[in-house]
């Protein structure tokens, strides 16, 4: 299996920044920067993760299904995850959620059609205090009214 | 010895060694602190919360699996606040736990039931809906059903720790988590039900015993497993005289828990649809059913004609029939056949072993040794494959005492993960086996183990002790040659001679063998092998339980009577075919690879079969032989064999009761030709075991014995 | 950046560089006394270090508020094995968003408090564990390492003192009892989450089975004034047995949500009306939360005469915790603030124990058909229960974070609980609190 230039050297650097013996924790760092770049985690990832740091599948299997941010399956292009916990739920980030459900037709780890947005309804994200917040990807938004919602799926969905 | 901590437990005082867990030392004290995860022998978890108990000056329950004793401890278990934790925690379990009780074959043997019953509540609060997931099959043997899974992680910890296998594991999180397989949906592991056993509720259960009784409908019967050499004891689970499971319920053997697939579920050899069950007699050329009187007549008639004529005879043994079987069948041939050709197919060679250790005493392990000692070396074998009991103590010995494990093999060894050092030796047979179930092939030498050997010496001279375990890459001279280079190490050194079937020692230490009589008393006399005497016209031939004729050789012998389960090879060239009782179905004894004696105790009868023994004894009272040979009842001839074979003198309560006893063969030199040709291992695999292997349909159906072919 | 206004009753130390322009880079840091404290430490002894470390009273600012310089020395130095530096960057209490804005806007205050830590216990190798969903932290942490190692500040002799040490970020995956210390360490060898038997601790066994300092980002951060300007200056900020500052988070319903540093014993009637502006819209306080969703709330009549700090908490029976203030206004469902909450720690189970993953499911299921108007009179006293079953009795302390706010709920605000039975509709089903700006 072949990867970026650049992620096999993000995976070189994992494997030797450990005491030798330990590159398994390399494990869920190279787990979620090829799940960047190839979308999701695949069975033919399992196995090549699994014999470059030389544990089992299952192993593989049992970490990366603990982990909520790892999927073995394909989300959208643009994944946008929606605080409702506590202090973004105290600024109604549960309305905005439904909202966003609406607006896209989707729910809870639904794609679009086109596979360009999906949706997760996800755990405190630490941004409480300027909520209700959501991230798409890993790039954060703060104070999301359902008019900056709006704004910011109509510009998502039009982004190549 | 350190001195012994005292604390006080419910009022009692207890004393323990230090480092004990407080549960442990509850117990001597007969209090039983329940637990579901802690398990003896394998690493704490600290998982279900049942052992909470309260211990003056901690601010919190402590978990007694995981509190080492200290001195002036005060541990209470009896109060209402580890009443109510108890309670609380069962409730919290049963609010997913299905109520599977009427259809869940644990049902009656269920540490779940038992617990709610001893602490529980009577009443459930609980009115959501329960978390369901279908029931999945992870192999033709294993069953799991994640809503009964209380996640004590028993079974992973069985499967990785104790078996080395690691085929078991937990994914996703919080009250969804569950126990997944290794390969996809489903097992490759060597399906030896470990993992079914040690599972306190009934979420992994046996493919092959589903809903077939109730467990208190069934009769238990702990015998020793008719498959490999290692004697392990397994408990047959019958009802109206069927075998309906084996499992390891009863702990009293040598194995302790352990048993392989083959002692677990390959005991379905027995009722497989060709087992014989009626004498045939060859009438006009064709083998026909008789009765049992007539099958006799057609034999002693065969066998008096034979002797009045002056003509050869040939006996031919088994390698699972018992000491007792074996015992009277050599003074039958010797006694009344008045022949010395006698033999059996050697898998392993002891007589060499017990020729080299000449002089010395305690230099014959036993299958404690193996856990015990605090190195092991072992050379040819992958242990796993053909002596899991054996690696099971090694690897236990690993685990628990740090021991070290030096392997040396032509290919890779399960022993190879944790051994201190392994060796390749001799030219490995491409490709090597991914999946980890196939005998090592390769070719290597004698002379290519002893290189390695010398590599090694330094290493093993800095053991304070050793066992060596051998298999049929040593035999003859080279086996002096081994034990001389222990004894050049200048440490204690213990052996054990591999052989491979569940009474291929007795076979030897009962003199089913040309040269040796009973307890390696040389017979002065010579005698045809086995292979001289399928190719020899003899007279007559006769043959207990061996199948000498697999290869197809052509019949020479002139009258051939043959004693089996099936309709070998050799039984269907047969002029008289006696149907056998398998070891499950006599009692008597056996010797395991150690020299370990252990009784068989009978389970279940199949009609129209009798035991090897009792058949023998007809055929002589039909000679008018019986009184010269004396009853044919396993206890009256074990009695002479204690009497008169060298090394089984030993205690008789220990076998009566169901205990081991270590037999101790010459020490002193055997002075018989040595016969290193004669000796070749099978080097059966966890999914194949001789005459019996081929009829188990468990061995044959789990994928693993496809992939280790 | 800086996400909100800073308020003027802050008391600026861990914050001292935000607002600067450039304040992450190793310029502006070294221009403003960065890596002095280090410098220093550097010619003291271990135990002076940890020496000052305990009279500054720092305690742990993560949420345990365990006392740092003892902490640090329960590491045995002499040992034979590795010693590391682990800073636990896992911030997932809801409430907190604190250790965020110290990493974006002062990186290399971190990195100078791990490298002090090390000194302490001849430690010569870290891991800044952080949050998956905070990769771009994660990349301004790599840049500020790359660029302390480029000047010398990181690698071999480290500025001519003879000290060597490497860091290193390591990513989490989206776990919120990774923030649990042994939890965090089984993540770093690339295991499940799932805490450890305890003991042996961190101190003794920790990162590889080796001894380990581990500490939250904040507490990290807060070393380097303290080693620079002396403990008992730190001290000083706070009250006696707990020093400094604290990063405080107010969220919910203030006129200013933001991160504020503030002295310990800050009182909290003045936190709220003077640094948050007061309740929005004009409205009263139902419920408080000192620090994250796992301490009990406090009603409005409690906060009589409280301060922000762990003693003044404790006597109310809550905690100070990790600094997530939650403020919940008169208008705000505490039935459906009750089951938020328990939704996230039954999410966030690690399933390793039977009371927790089994009690947080459970109580779940309680409260989503309790708000959802079908709940029974008996429900009420269940949860409370319930959550009392669990309490004391789990693996790690989740458990008891996800039973102590419950019981409070349930028995602070019963006839909220009450009047959602009988299936009547949530009285704040309508209370719309959205931002409009």
């Amino acid at each position: 299996m072949t990867f970026s230039p650049e992620l096999e050297a993000r995976f070189e650097k994992f494997l030797t920044s450990y005491p030798p013996g330990r590159q398994r924790s390399a494990l869920i760092p190279m787990l979620l920067y090829a799940q960047d770049e190839l979308g999701y985690i695949s069975d033919e990832l399992i196995e090549e993760i699994a014999k470059r740091i030389g544990i089992t599948t299952l192993t593989v299997n049992e970490v990366l299904s603990y982990y909520s941010m790892l999927h073995k399956k394909p989300l959208g292009k643009y994944h946008v995850q929606v605080c409702t916990n506590i202090s973004c739920l105290l600024m109604d980030g549960d309305k905005l959620w439904d909202h966003a459900c609406k607006k896209l037709g989707i729910g809870h780890k639904g794609v679009t059609e086109d596979g360009q947005i999906s949706l997760e309804e996800v755990e405190c994200m630490g941004a409480c205090s300027w909520a209700p917040a959501i991230q798409v990807n890993y790039d954060f938004h703060h104070k999301v009214t359902p008019e900056k919602l709006d704004q910011l799926l109509d510009t998502l969905r039009k982004k190549q | 010895m350190a001195d012994l901590v005292k604390l006080t437990i419910d009022g009692r005082e207890v004393q323990a060694p230090p480092g004990t867990l407080v549960i442990d030392a509850a117990k001597t004290a007969g209090i039983e602190i329940p637990a579901f995860c802690y398990y003896e022998g394998f690493s704490l978890a600290a998982a279900c919360r049942m052992c909470l108990v309260e211990v003056e000056k901690m601010p919190k329950m402590m978990t007694a699996c995981t509190l080492p004793v200290a001195e002036g401890m005060v541990v209470k278990t009896d109060t209402p606040a580890v009443a109510a934790a108890r309670k609380g925690t069962l409730e919290f379990l049963l609010t997913n736990h299905p109520l599977d009780c009427p259809v869940c074959d644990k049902g009656g043997e269920c540490e779940l039931q038992d617990m709610v019953f001893r602490y529980g509540a009577g009443e459930s609060r609980y009115l959501e809906t329960k978390i369901h997931t279908p029931e999945k099959q992870y192999s033709p043997v294993v069953f799991f059903d994640a809503p009964r899974c209380i996640l004590c992680f028993r079974c992973i910890r069985a499967c990785n720790e104790g078996m080395g296998v690691g085929a078991l594991g937990v994914v996703f999180r919080g009250a969804v988590s569950e126990i997944a397989p290794n390969v996809g949906d489903h097992l490759e592991c060597d399906e030896c039900g470990a993992c079914i056993d040690i599972c306190p509720v009934g979420a992994l259960t046996s493919g092959t015993y589903r809903y077939k009784t109730r467990p208190w409908e069934m009769t238990h019967v702990g015998t020793i497993c008719t498959h490999c050499g290692d004697g392990c004891k397994t408990t047959l689970g019958t009802r109206n005289d069927r075998i309906i499971r084996g499992n390891n319920r009863d702990h009293s053997g040598i194995n302790g828990e352990f048993l392989c697939v083959k002692g677990r579920y390959a005991f379905d050899f027995y009722d497989h649809g060709d087992r014989l069950q009626t004498p045939l007699a060859r009438v006009n050329g064709k083998l026909e059913e008789v009765s049992w009187s007539q099958a006799l007549e057609v034999v002693a008639k065969g066998f008096k004609k034979t002797l009045a004529g002056g003509g050869s005879f040939g006996v031919i043994g088994s390698n699972h029939t018992s000491n007792e079987e074996n015992f009277y069948l050599q003074k039958f041939a010797r006694e009344v056949l008045r022949t010395n050709h006698i033999d059996h197919h050697r898998t392993g060679d002891v007589v060499a072993l017990v020729d080299a250790l000449s002089g010395k005493t305690g230099t014959l392990a036993t299958v404690s040794d193996l856990y015990e000692r605090k190195a092991v070396l072992v050379l040819g074998a992958d242990l796993a494959l053909e002596h899991p009991l054996l690696s099971y103590q090694v690897r236990a010995n690993f685990r628990h005492h740090q021991a070290h494990v030096y392997a040396i093999s032509a290919g890779t060894v399960r022993e190879d993960k944790y051994a201190v050092a392994s060796v390749r030796v001799g030219t490995p047979a491409p490709p090597s086996d991914p999946s980890r179930f196939a005998h090592p092939q390769g070719e290597a030498t004698a002379a290519d183990y002893f290189g390695a050997l010398e590599q090694l010496r330094d290493r093993l001279k800095a053991e304070s002790e050793l066992v060596v375990l051998f298999d049929d890459s040593f035999k003859g001279g080279d086996v002096h040659k081994l034990v001389e280079f222990g004894e050049s190490l200048g440490i204690p050194v213990k052996y054990i001679a591999l052989v491979d079937y569940s009474n291929s020692r007795g076979a030897i230490d009962m003199g089913l063998t040309p040269e040796l009589l009973p307890g390696y008393k040389p017979s002065g006399q010579t005698g045809l092998t086995v292979d001289e005497m399928v190719a020899a016209d003899l007279a007559a031939l006769w043959v207990v339980g061996a199948n000498p004729y697999k290869s197809g050789a052509a019949r020479q012998a002139g009258f051939l009577v043959v004693q089996d389960m099936f309709l070998t090879e050799t039984a269907a060239l047969a002029d008289v075919v006696l149907p056998a009782a398998s070891a499950y179905e006599k009692n008597g004894t056996v010797t395991n690879v150690t020299g370990e004696v252990q009784r068989l105790k009978r389970a279940v009868n199949t009609m129209g079969a009798k035991p090897d023994l009792e058949i023998m004894g007809f055929i002589a009272r039909e000679m008018g032989a019986a009184a010269a040979l004396g009853p044919w009842l396993p206890d009256v001839v074990f009695e002479e064999i204690r009497k008169t074979v060298r090394g089984y003198e030993i205690p008789m309560p220990v076998i009566a009761t169901g205990g081991a006893a270590h037999t101790t063969p010459v020490n002193g030199r055997v002075p018989v030709e040595l016969r290193p040709d004669l000796v070749r291992s099978d080097h059966n695999g966890l999914f194949a075991s001789g005459t019996l292997g081929r009829y188990s349909r468990v061995l044959h159906k789990v994928v693993e014995s496809r992939l280790s072919r | 950046m800086l996400y909100n206004e800073p308020s003027p009753l802050e008391t600026k130390v861990l914050t001292r560089r935000f607002g600067l322009p450039n304040s992450a880079t190793l310029k502006t840091y070294l221009d403003t006394e960065g890596y002095q404290g280090f410098l220093k430490a550097a010619k003291m002894t271990p135990e002076q270090i940890i020496d000052e470390v305990k009279v500054s009273n720092l305690r742990g600012r993560g949420g345990a508020g365990f006392p740092t310089g003892m902490k640090w020395s329960f590491v045995p130095r002499t040992s034979p094995k590795p010693k590391y530096i682990v800073v636990n960057g896992d911030e997932s209490e809801p409430g907190t968003c604190k250790d965020r804005v110290l990493i974006e806007n002062d990186p290399h205050q971190l990195i100078e408090g791990v490298l002090i830590a090390a000194l302490s216990v001849d430690a010569h190798k870290g891991y800044v564990y952080i949050r998956g969903e905070y990769r771009y932290l994660i990349d301004i942490m790599d840049v500020a390492i790359a660029d302390a190692y480029a000047a010398g500040w990181l690698g071999k002799n480290i500025q001519g003192t003879g000290f060597d040490f490497d860091l290193y970020t390591h990513t989490g995956a989206g776990a919120y009892e990774c923030g649990e210390e042994s939890a965090l360490l089984e993540s770093l060898e690339g295991k499940r989450g799932v805490p450890r038997i305890r003991p042996p601790f961190p101190a003794v066994s920790g990162a590889f089975q080796s001894p380990t300092i581990l500490n939250n980002v904040e507490t990290f951060c807060a070393v380097p004034s303290i080693i620079r300007d002396g403990g008992a200056a730190f001290a000083a900020l706070g009250i006696p047995k707990a020093g400094g500052t604290k990063m405080t988070c107010l969220t919910g319903h203030v006129n200013k949500p933001g991160v504020y540093e503030l002295r310990l014993g800050f009182p909290v009637k003045q936190m709220i009306e003077e640094v948050g502006g007061g309740i929005r819209n004009g409205k009263k306080l139902k419920a408080f939360v000192p620090g994250g969703s796992s301490c009990p709330v406090l009603t409005a009549a409690e906060l009589e005469g409280a301060t922000m700090d762990y003693d003044s908490m404790a006597q109310r029976k809550t905690m100070l915790g990790s600094g997530g203030v939650i403020i919940m206004d008169e208008d705000t469902c505490m039935v459906k603030a009750a089951l938020r909450i328990m939704k996230f720690y039954a999410h966030e189970s690690c399933g390793w124990c039977i009371p927790c993953r089994e009690g947080t499911t459970w109580l779940r299921k309680i409260l989503d058909r309790f708000h959802a108007g079908q709940g029974v009179r008996s429900d009420i006293t269940l949860i409370g229960d319930l959550a009392k079953n669990m309490l004391g009795r789990t693996f790690c302390p989740l458990g008891d974070a996800a039973a102590m706010p419950t019981i409070s709920i349930v028995e602070k605000f019963r006839q909220e609980f009450e009047d959602h039975l009988d299936g009547k509709p949530c009285p704040y089903e309508h209370a719309e609190h959205m931002v409009t700006v």
